[in-house]
């Protein structure tokens, strides 16, 4: 697309730049608290992805440490099931989730030619409830009982009957984070549909944004489905229902399936911008346009339609009927398709393209290679009658850790190098960068891949103690684990190196960069697109 | 083995032993039934089409990264769609999958069919036990982890069936259809045994049902697959399969020793014959929770050192041996020891870690209790 107008930085008339002079930032800790702007917030929710994610880490370090070993030698059973419980929510809701929403707060005005998101006080709202929720969620560790500790998908009546007092808590800090999630979702959706700039078609919008639009309105979908069951848990531990008590009439099952019908589209809310991110970087760097773009709009609106009815393909195992297996064989199965076509769009993206090889293009490069054999697992997983054998053992853990460490995972540190620069205006250190990513990508295949092996040799998966013939691999994944986890540490040293110096950045940044953000300075100027660009 | 293991631990890079074990630490067993075999070989097929996948994909990826790159003069070519390319990328994996579905839902109707079984057993899951109930044989016994606690926490050597090892094997009959009825006194737990290729969810409330057919005899092992709390890595699954002779035989003798040990609760047992017997019974049974300094793990999990319970009235003491406390993790032990192993661990606990109360519970005492509480029920 060409761009026949860009204001902002320096093509601003002079008027404007006296206008912008006196709505720069605030001074002081009042500018966080009560800021409106999307660059704040978005700093905001990605610095606190930051924190949860180093959180989240140590959480998983505990976990391979204890397991680097069979026989218990750092921490008790119920501490280990605490931290499994801990690690998993916090990944999920904490690190995943909250950068997406960081990166659509920094990008998407930015990308479709706004001023801000649509609701700019519910922007700050939805960011200043997440660390009151997960201040609570954590302080569950130190609470009497412990923090909950029945696993992040939290099965009734291990999380009812059977839970630790700290449960409610738990409960309130999900219904915390439910409400951040929607009002994000809210925005998100007011902001593409409502303040595009003239001439940015629907079927103009970069894949990050539509990506996003279609994982808001997953969101809105799921989150109050979430809400309905820790409810519905409350309930049973404090109000005397039975909905998940086989005793009073109830059903665990019951549970299973409320859970999942959230849990499994919050799968792809933790992937398609993923899948958007992605398809802004390949072609940067291959210096050609995305293959297949309606094909890719296609499909993620498909795999997001698919997301809604394969959710008891996670309950193979409870004893649905033989139909209800067929069923749910045969739609997961399907979503290979959709997701399919994405790989093969974005190899065929690179296919005679000119490709460089810059930090974001690495991990771009790897979340292909990753990713797909994430998918490979879930393909084998689909298939009913195997995963009787799958299910509930280590290859569940490398399949989803596949998808979601050099997934998701390695898709926001693309994105996060990819647009640093412009959020910085200093040039990426690509030494740094490159270290950061081979280690991180030795460290994670190191880590996860033997995960496949010992899952197949039958251990199965949440236990702080395991037989003798998976000694071997738990000791590889420890090890894997511990150079991945502690390579985090070049991303936060290289972020903050960039953040205080470094040597300026065009506008452009990236040679073959495309799209409205890099028409504006670097970095971009506090308020962007005051007057909207014309899109041709 | 269990020296080469050691030293394998104390030097972490040797991974020697991983080469002697390998196919069973990198793959799926192929199992010892027909179904276990069918989901084998379904197993292998999909990895294979991966794998083919793979190899295309990140063939043209990898060749692209070699040959149209910047740095050798590789100019952007302007393509970037192909409609036929795409409906062919579309269709293409289209048809894999349904190749694939196809022998995928025969061997799914397969495990759905649980007809005409020679012999139904009832698995129950407790937290953190297994209980075996064959139906029509009057035959009922709990499982429990025989891997000693020492073994744990390092200060033994750990056996070569570490954590996968129990007190009471389910003995089956080979070339029999068995027929297994599913459900937990808790939680929800998973019975799991790799070679049999059985899984299925025990849930509470719930009767779920699964079946095999044991080709060859021999000692098969699993593990609980849901997580259920604390010891949920701690409640293996051992099944030794016999041929169908042997398996009448051992019925019998199991029903033989049953009946014996309600014989010896009428015998009169001394404090330490009562104190021996319940330490065993202690460790097997209780320690999991209370610990074996009887100190518990509190809130969930209260001591019994110097406890109003185990030191207070024997009577509220026996009560809540036999019949659980309804809200908490401690379950009614009635139907899980008889009375012989009853009296003994309640003697223990009123006797053990300072616990000096001097009290002997006799068996026949246990038997009255539990009696009464029949005949109570019988009214």
């Amino acid at each position: 697309m060409a761009i026949s107008d860009t204001t902002g930085g320096m093509d601003t008339t002079a008027g404007e730049l006296h206008e912008e002079h006196h709505h720069g930032p605030a001074k002081g800790i009042g500018r966080w608290l009560f800021t409106t702007n999307h660059k704040d917030i978005g700093s905001l929710y990605l610095w606190f992805s930051l924190l949860m994610f180093l959180t989240g880490g140590v959480m998983a370090l505990l976990i391979r440490a204890e397991l680097f070993q069979p026989g218990l030698q750092l921490v008790e059973p119920g501490f280990f099931n605490q931290m499994t419980t801990m690690h998993g929510l916090i990944m999920v809701f904490g690190a995943v989730m909250p950068a997406f929403v960081g990166l659509a707060n920094w990008m998407i005005p930015m990308m479709i030619g706004a001023p801000d998101m649509a609701l700019p006080r519910m922007n700050n709202w939805s960011f200043w409830i997440l660390p009151f929720a997960f201040a609570m969620l954590v302080s569950t560790l130190f609470m009497d009982g412990g923090a909950p500790n029945f696993g992040w998908t939290f099965y009734a009546p291990l999380s009812t009957t059977y839970a630790p007092p700290s449960v409610t808590y738990f409960i309130f800090a999900i219904h915390i984070m439910g409400a951040s999630s929607i009002m994000g979702a809210i925005n998100i959706i007011a902001t593409i549909l409502n303040m595009r700039a003239p001439g940015m078609t629907m079927m103009k919008l970069p894949l990050f944004v539509w990506s996003w639009l279609i994982t808001a309105f997953l969101l809105i979908a799921v989150m109050p489905v979430l809400a309905g069951v820790v409810t519905m848990m409350l309930m049973d531990i404090h109000f005397g229902t039975s909905f998940f008590n086989a005793a009073g009439g109830g059903d665990p099952v019951l549970f299973q399936h409320v859970f999942w019908f959230f849990g499994h589209p919050e799968v792809y809310i933790m992937i398609l911008p993923a899948f958007g991110i992605i398809s802004q970087i390949i072609p940067t760097f291959s210096r050609k346009k995305l293959f297949g773009y309606a094909s890719m709009v296609y499909a993620t609106a498909s795999i997001a339609i698919l997301s809604f009815l394969v959710w008891a393909h996670h309950m193979f195992t409870v004893g649905l009927p033989l139909v209800g297996e067929l069923f749910f064989m045969f739609a997961t199965m399907l979503i290979a398709v959709p997701t399919g076509v994405k790989v093969f769009n974005w190899v065929a993206t690179m296919f005679r393209g000119s490709l460089t090889f810059e930090t974001p293009m690495l991990f771009a490069i790897a979340f292909v290679v990753l990713f797909t054999i994430g998918g490979f697992s879930g393909l084998m997983l689909a298939i009913a009658p195997v995963d009787f054998q799958y299910h509930d053992t280590y290859f569940v853990v490398a399949h989803f850790h596949y998808v979601l460490v050099p997934g998701a995972i390695f898709s926001i540190m693309a994105a996060v190098y990819y647009w640093l620069p412009k959020w910085t205006g200093h040039q990426l250190n690509e030494t740094m960068g490159k270290l950061h990513f081979w280690l991180s990508f030795v460290g994670v295949n190191i880590t996860f891949f033997p995960m496949h092996f010992i899952g197949l040799a039958g251990m199965p998966r949440r236990i702080p103690d395991y037989a003798l013939q998976f000694a071997d691999f738990n000791m590889v994944a420890s090890i894997g684990a511990f150079i991945f986890g502690f390579s985090q540490l070049l991303f936060v040293w290289n972020v903050i190196q960039n953040v205080r110096s470094g040597e300026k950045a065009t506008s452009q940044v990236w040679e073959g960069a495309e799209g409205l953000e890099w028409t504006v300075d670097s970095p971009a100027p506090y308020h962007t697109f005051s007057t909207p660009p014309k899109v041709d | 083995m269990g020296m080469i293991r050691i030293i394998s631990r104390s030097f972490p890079l040797t991974l020697l032993p991983l080469t002697a074990r390998a196919e069973w630490t990198l793959n799926l067993s192929p199992g010892v039934t027909e179904i276990s075999r069918s989901i084998y070989d379904l197993h292998m097929t999909i990895f294979w089409i991966c794998v083919a996948i793979g190899c295309v994909v990140f063939g043209i990826m990898f060749w692209s990264i070699f040959h149209h790159r910047k740095s050798r003069g590789a100019k952007a070519h302007h393509f970037h769609e192909h409609t036929l390319v795409e409906v062919i990328w579309t269709l293409i994996p289209l048809g894999i999958l349904v190749a694939m579905a196809v022998p995928a839902t025969a061997t799914l109707v397969k495990m759905y069919d649980p007809k005409d079984a020679g012999l139904d057993v009832q698995v129950t899951g407790y937290q953190w036990k297994w209980r075996y109930q064959y139906l029509d044989q009057d035959l009922d016994f709990f499982s429990n982890l025989a891997t000693p606690r020492e073994q744990v926490s390092n200060e033994q050597a750990k056996s070569e069936n570490y954590l996968l090892e129990v007190d009471r094997h389910l003995v089956l009959p080979t070339d029999t259809k068995i027929r297994f009825l599913l459900t937990a006194n808790d939680v929800i737990h998973s019975w799991w045994v790799p070679a049999l290729a059985v899984k299925k969810d025990a849930i509470p409330g719930f009767i779920n049902e699964a079946w095999t057919q044991i080709d060859e005899p021999g000692i098969y092992r699993g593990q609980c697959a849901e997580l259920c709390g604390k010891d949920h890595g701690f409640m293996p699954i051992v099944v030794e399969a016999v041929p169908p002779e042997e398996f009448q035989q051992w019925l019998a003798d199991a029903k033989a020793e049953k009946a014996a040990a309600a014989e010896a609760a009428n015998r009169s047992w001394t404090l330490d014959e009562l104190m021996q017997r319940g330490e065993q019974v202690y460790l097997s049974s209780c320690a999991a929770c209370h610990q074996a300094s009887g100190e518990g793990l509190p809130p969930a999990f209260p001591a019994l050192k110097n406890s109003p319970i185990a030191v207070g009235d024997v009577g509220a003491h026996i009560d809540i041996v036999l019949n659980g406390k309804s809200g908490t993790a401690m379950q009614a032990f009635r139907d899980q020891l008889d009375p012989v192993e009853l009296a003994a661990v309640i003697t223990y606990e009123r006797n053990a870690w300072g616990n000096s109360t001097g009290e002997a519970v006799s068996p026949t005492q246990i038997a009255d209790r539990l009696g009464a509480a029949a005949e109570g029920e019988g009214n």
